[in-house]
C-alpha cells in the first residue's frame, strides 16, 4: 500500500473557525495508525496546489475572512478541477463549501464569485440556521450511513438540477432548509456545512474520503483496516441524539 | 397601559422570592424576566434612580473577576449595587435593579450580546470594554456581528461618558479611535509575548483587511500590532503593567502604572489574563476617582470570583475549580495549569447547554496539547464527555488513561478517590458542569449556594443595604 497521502489544506490561517484542524487531526492519525504517512501542505493566498496531491481540504471562515480568500479562490477552478480529475478526492466544510460553487450573492445582490467545481450556488435569506444536524448518505451503492454534525449559516445553498446531494437530512436545516438535501457531492469531492468537527464523529466518512485519496495512486480504495472506534461511536450516538432532539426543522 | 412601576416591581420581587423557596435557583434572572415583561421601560427607569449612574464592564473573558476586583476597590468609596452572580444578561440586569435602594453606584457586568440593550437602558456614565474572542458562534454569530454592534453602543455613549478599551485588542482599539478622552489600557512586558495562537481571531485589520503585524501576543491576539495596509497600530496605553512575575496557581506581581503613579500589585489570582483583568478593573476605578492606594488594595483583597480558579475544601482534600468556556479563555486556563505543574489526574466537564455553547467545536481550537506530557489521568465528564475524550485521543493521549464519567457528580467522586490525602483535585467544567458541581457541593455541605455566597461578598463589600 502506498505509504503516503498528500493532502493540501487551503487558506489553513483564514479558514480555520469551526475547529478545521479537528479534521486534519482525525485525516492523520487514521492514515497513520494504517502506517500511512500524511503530508499536509498549507497553501495560502497566491501559493500553488502541491503537484501529486491526494486530498484537498477547505474549512470555514467568517465572512472577512472568507471575502479575503475569494478572488483568489475564484482562479482556481483549471488548478483543482485538474487535480480532481487525476483523482485527489476533497472536502470542504461550510465556507469552502460555499465557495466551491459558482459564487455566493449577499443580501444587498453583491456577488462574491466561486471557483465552480460542484453544481451549486448560495444565497444570503433571513435569519442563520443553527444546530444540530444528522444526515442519512449513500457514498457506495448500496450502503447507507448516518453523518452528524452542526451548521451554522445564513446562506441557502441551492443545487442544480441533476447535482448530488451528500444526503438526505434527518434532523436539521441542511442546505436551505426546504429541500431535505444536504451537501453535495462530485465523484469524490464533498462539500457539507456540517461541522463539530466532522469527523472525529463520523470515522466512517474520515476513513472513506482517505480510501479514496489513495485510490487516485492504487487505482482503487484499498480496504482499510479496522481501528477501535468504541469512543467515536459514543460521541455519535451523542450528537444523533441532539440532532433528534434540538435539530432545526426543514419544511 | 402602562403597569405603575412600583406595582411590576412589586410582582417580580415576588417572583424572585418564590424562585429561591422552590429552591430552583437563586432568583438571579427571573425577576428581571417578569420584569422586562411588564415593562420594557423599568430597566432605564430603575436605573435612574441610582444617584451617581453606573459603570458597565463587557467581554468575552474576564467580565465577572474584573466586575469583583472593580468592587473591591470602589467599595470603601461608594455603596454599590450591582450583579456579582455573574447574571449578565439584560434579565439579570434588571434583577439587580430591583435591589439599588441606598446604594450610590450601579456596577454590572454584561454579556456581549446584551451590551446594546443594556447600555441603551443604564446610559452607563463608565464603558469598560475588555476583549472580544471567538465564544459561543452559535449564539452570537460571528465575532464581526459582535464589533459592529459595539461600534453602535460606542456611537451611542454620551460625550460625557467614559470609555475605556483594552489597547491589546485591536478590534477594540479601532473602535474608540476618533473619540476624544479614550482611557487605553495594555500590558507593555514583551518578555511574556509569544507569537500569536492558533486560536487568535483578529489576524485582519477591520479598517483594510490586510493582515496585522503582530509583533508579540499576550493572551489570544491581546498583544503589540501593527497594520501594514493602513498604518493603523497599538498606541501606548494610560494605564499599563510592566514587570510581571507569574507565580504558577498562586497568582502574580506586577508593576501597575497609573497617571499619578506607579505602585506594585501582588494578585492572588494566577495568570495573565488575570493581570489584564486587574487593568481593566484599575482604570474603571480611576476613572471613578478611586486612588491609586484603593486600587491597589482592592486588587490584592479580591478572591476569585465563583468558579474562576476558586478553591473549595473537601474533607481533607482540596478542590480547585477553573471555568473553561471558549479557546482562548481555556487556552490561558492550561497554560496556568502547566506553569504551575501539571496534575496527574483532571477533571474536564463538557456540557452544551445554551449557556455552555451547542456547538462543542471550540474544544478542538483548544490547546491542551501541553497537558499531554504530564497528565496520567483524564476523567472526561459532562454531558459531551465522548466528545471531549476524542479530542484527547486525536491529540495523542493513549484511550487507556481516559475514563468516561458523564455524571459530573460520578466524576467528581472519581476525581476525589483517585487524589491523595491532602492533594488537590483540577477540575476544569464549562458553565452549566460548573453550576452543576456547585449545586452538587452545596447539596453535600461542602460550600454555600452561590447566590448566597455572591450575595454575601456583595454585602461584605457593602455593596448594597442588608437584606431584613
Amino acid at each position: 500500500m502506498t505509504t503516503r497521502i498528500r493532502l493540501c489544506h487551503l487558506y489553513p490561517d483564514q479558514l480555520n473557525i469551526y475547529a478545521d484542524r479537528g479534521n486534519i487531526a482525525v485525516f492523520r492519525s487514521r492514515a497513520e495508525r494504517r502506517g500511512c504517512e500524511l503530508e499536509v501542505v498549507g497553501v495560502g493566498v497566491g501559493e500553488a496546489l502541491a503537484p501529486e496531491c491526494d486530498l484537498i481540504y477547505l474549512g470555514g471562515g467568517q465572512d472577512r475572512e472568507q471575502a479575503l480568500i475569494a478572488p483568489d479562490f475564484a482562479k482556481r477552478h483549471d488548478e483543482i478541477s485538474a487535480a480532481l480529475e487525476d483523482g485527489a478526492a476533497l472536502l470542504a466544510v461550510c465556507g469552502g463549501y460555499q465557495l466551491l460553487g459558482r459564487g455566493y450573492r449577499d443580501r444587498t445582490g453583491v456577488e462574491m464569485p466561486g471557483a465552480e467545481i460542484l453544481p451549486l450556488e448560495t444565497v444570503a435569506g433571513e435569519g442563520r440556521m443553527i444546530g444540530d444536524v444528522s444526515i442519512e448518505c449513500e457514498l457506495d451503492p448500496g450502503e447507507l450511513l448516518t453523518v452528524v454534525g452542526f451548521e451554522n449559516h445564513g446562506g441557502r445553498t441551492l443545487l442544480d438540477p441533476g447535482a448530488v446531494p451528500l444526503g438526505r437530512v434527518v434532523h436539521g436545516f441542511g442546505n436551505d432548509g426546504e429541500s431535505g438535501f444536504e451537501g453535495c457531492r462530485l465523484g469524490k469531492a464533498i462539500g457539507t456545512y456540517l461541522h463539530g468537527p466532522l469527523l472525529p464523529r463520523n470515522p466512517w466518512l474520515a476513513d472513506w474520503l482517505l480510501g479514496q485519496a489513495l485510490a487516485r495512486t492504487l487505482g482503487e480504495p484499498p480496504e482499510l483496516e479496522t481501528l477501535d472506534d468504541e469512543l467515536e461511536y459514543q460521541a455519535h450516538a451523542v450528537a444523533l441524539g441532539r440532532a433528534r432532539e434540538r435539530g432545526g426543522k426543514f419544511r | 397601559m402602562r403597569i405603575p412601576l412600583l406595582i411590576s416591581t412589586l410582582i417580580a420581587r415576588a417572583a424572585g422570592a418564590v424562585s429561591r423557596l422552590s429552591g430552583k435557583g437563586g432568583g438571579t434572572t427571573l425577576p428581571g424576566r417578569v420584569l422586562n415583561a411588564l415593562d420594557a421601560s423599568a430597566s432605564a427607569r430603575l436605573a435612574c434612580r441610582i444617584k451617581q449612574g453606573s459603570a458597565i464592564i463587557s467581554a468575552t473573558n474576564g467580565k465577572t473577576t474584573s466586575a469583583a476586583m472593580a468592587a473591591a476597590i470602589l467599595a470603601p468609596r461608594y455603596r454599590l449595587a450591582g450583579n456579582p452572580a455573574g447574571a449578565n444578561l439584560s434579565s439579570g440586569v434588571a434583577t439587580a435593579l430591583l435591589h439599588t435602594r441606598g446604594t450610590d453606584l450601579g456596577l454590572f457586568e454584561v454579556d456581549e450580546a446584551a451590551l446594546p440593550r443594556v447600555a441603551e437602558a443604564l446610559q452607563p456614565r463608565v464603558l469598560c470594554l475588555g476583549n472580544l474572542f471567538r465564544d459561543q458562534l452559535d449564539r452570537y454569530g460571528e465575532l464581526e456581528m459582535l464589533a459592529e454592534r459595539w461600534r453602535g453602543v460606542v456611537a451611542g455613549l454620551a460625550p460625557e461618558s467614559a470609555l475605556i478599551v483594552n489597547e491589546d485588542d485591536p478590534q477594540l482599539a479601532q473602535l474608540a479611535r476618533g473619540r476624544e478622552g479614550v482611557i487605553r489600557f495594555g500590558i507593555e512586558d514583551t518578555r511574556l509575548g509569544g507569537p500569536l495562537p492558533h486560536a487568535a481571531d483578529a489576524r485582519y485589520c477591520s479598517n483594510c483587511g490586510v493582515a496585522y503585524d503582530y509583533q508579540l501576543a499576550y493572551v489570544g491576539h491581546l498583544g503589540v500590532y501593527s497594520c501594514p495596509g493602513c498604518g493603523f497600530s497599538r498606541s501606548k496605553p494610560d494605564i499599563w503593567a510592566d514587570g510581571i512575575t507569574l507565580e504558577g496557581l498562586a497568582g502574580s506581581s506586577f508593576r501597575l502604572h497609573l497617571p499619578q503613579e506607579t505602585l506594585t500589585v501582588r494578585l492572588g489570582l494566577p495568570g495573565l489574563y488575570n493581570v489584564y483583568n486587574s487593568l481593566a478593573a484599575a482604570a474603571l476605578a480611576q476613572a471613578l476617582g478611586a486612588r491609586p492606594a484603593e486600587i491597589a488594595n482592592g486588587l490584592e483583597s479580591t478572591a476569585a470570583a465563583f468558579g474562576r480558579s476558586e478553591r473549595i475544601e473537601i474533607g481533607e482534600k482540596e478542590l480547585l475549580l477553573l471555568l473553561i468556556k471558549n479557546p482562548t479563555g481555556a487556552n490561558e486556563v492550561v497554560r496556568t495549569i502547566v506553569a504551575a505543574g501539571t496534575p496527574k489526574t483532571m477533571v474536564i466537564a463538557l456540557n452544551d447547554g445554551i449557556a455552555d455553547g451547542q456547538d462543542v467545536s471550540w474544544i478542538w481550537d483548544v490547546d491542551f496539547e501541553p497537558l499531554l506530557g504530564e497528565l496520567e489521568r483524564l476523567i472526561a465528564s459532562g454531558g459531551r464527555a465522548a466528545e471531549l475524550a476524542l479530542r484527547f485521543k486525536y491529540a495523542g493521549f493513549p484511550e487507556s488513561q481516559i475514563e468516561l464519567l458523564r455524571s459530573t457528580t460520578e466524576a467528581l467522586d472519581r476525581g476525589l478517590e483517585l487524589t491523595e490525602e491532602k492533594g488537590e483535585l483540577v477540575v476544569c467544567p464549562t458553565y452549566t458542569a460548573m453550576l452543576e458541581l456547585q449545586n452538587l457541593l452545596a447539596e453535600r455541605g461542602h460550600a454555600d449556594p452561590y447566590w448566597q455566597r455572591a450575595a454575601r461578598a456583595r454585602e461584605e463589600s457593602g455593596q448594597t443595604r442588608k437584606p431584613k
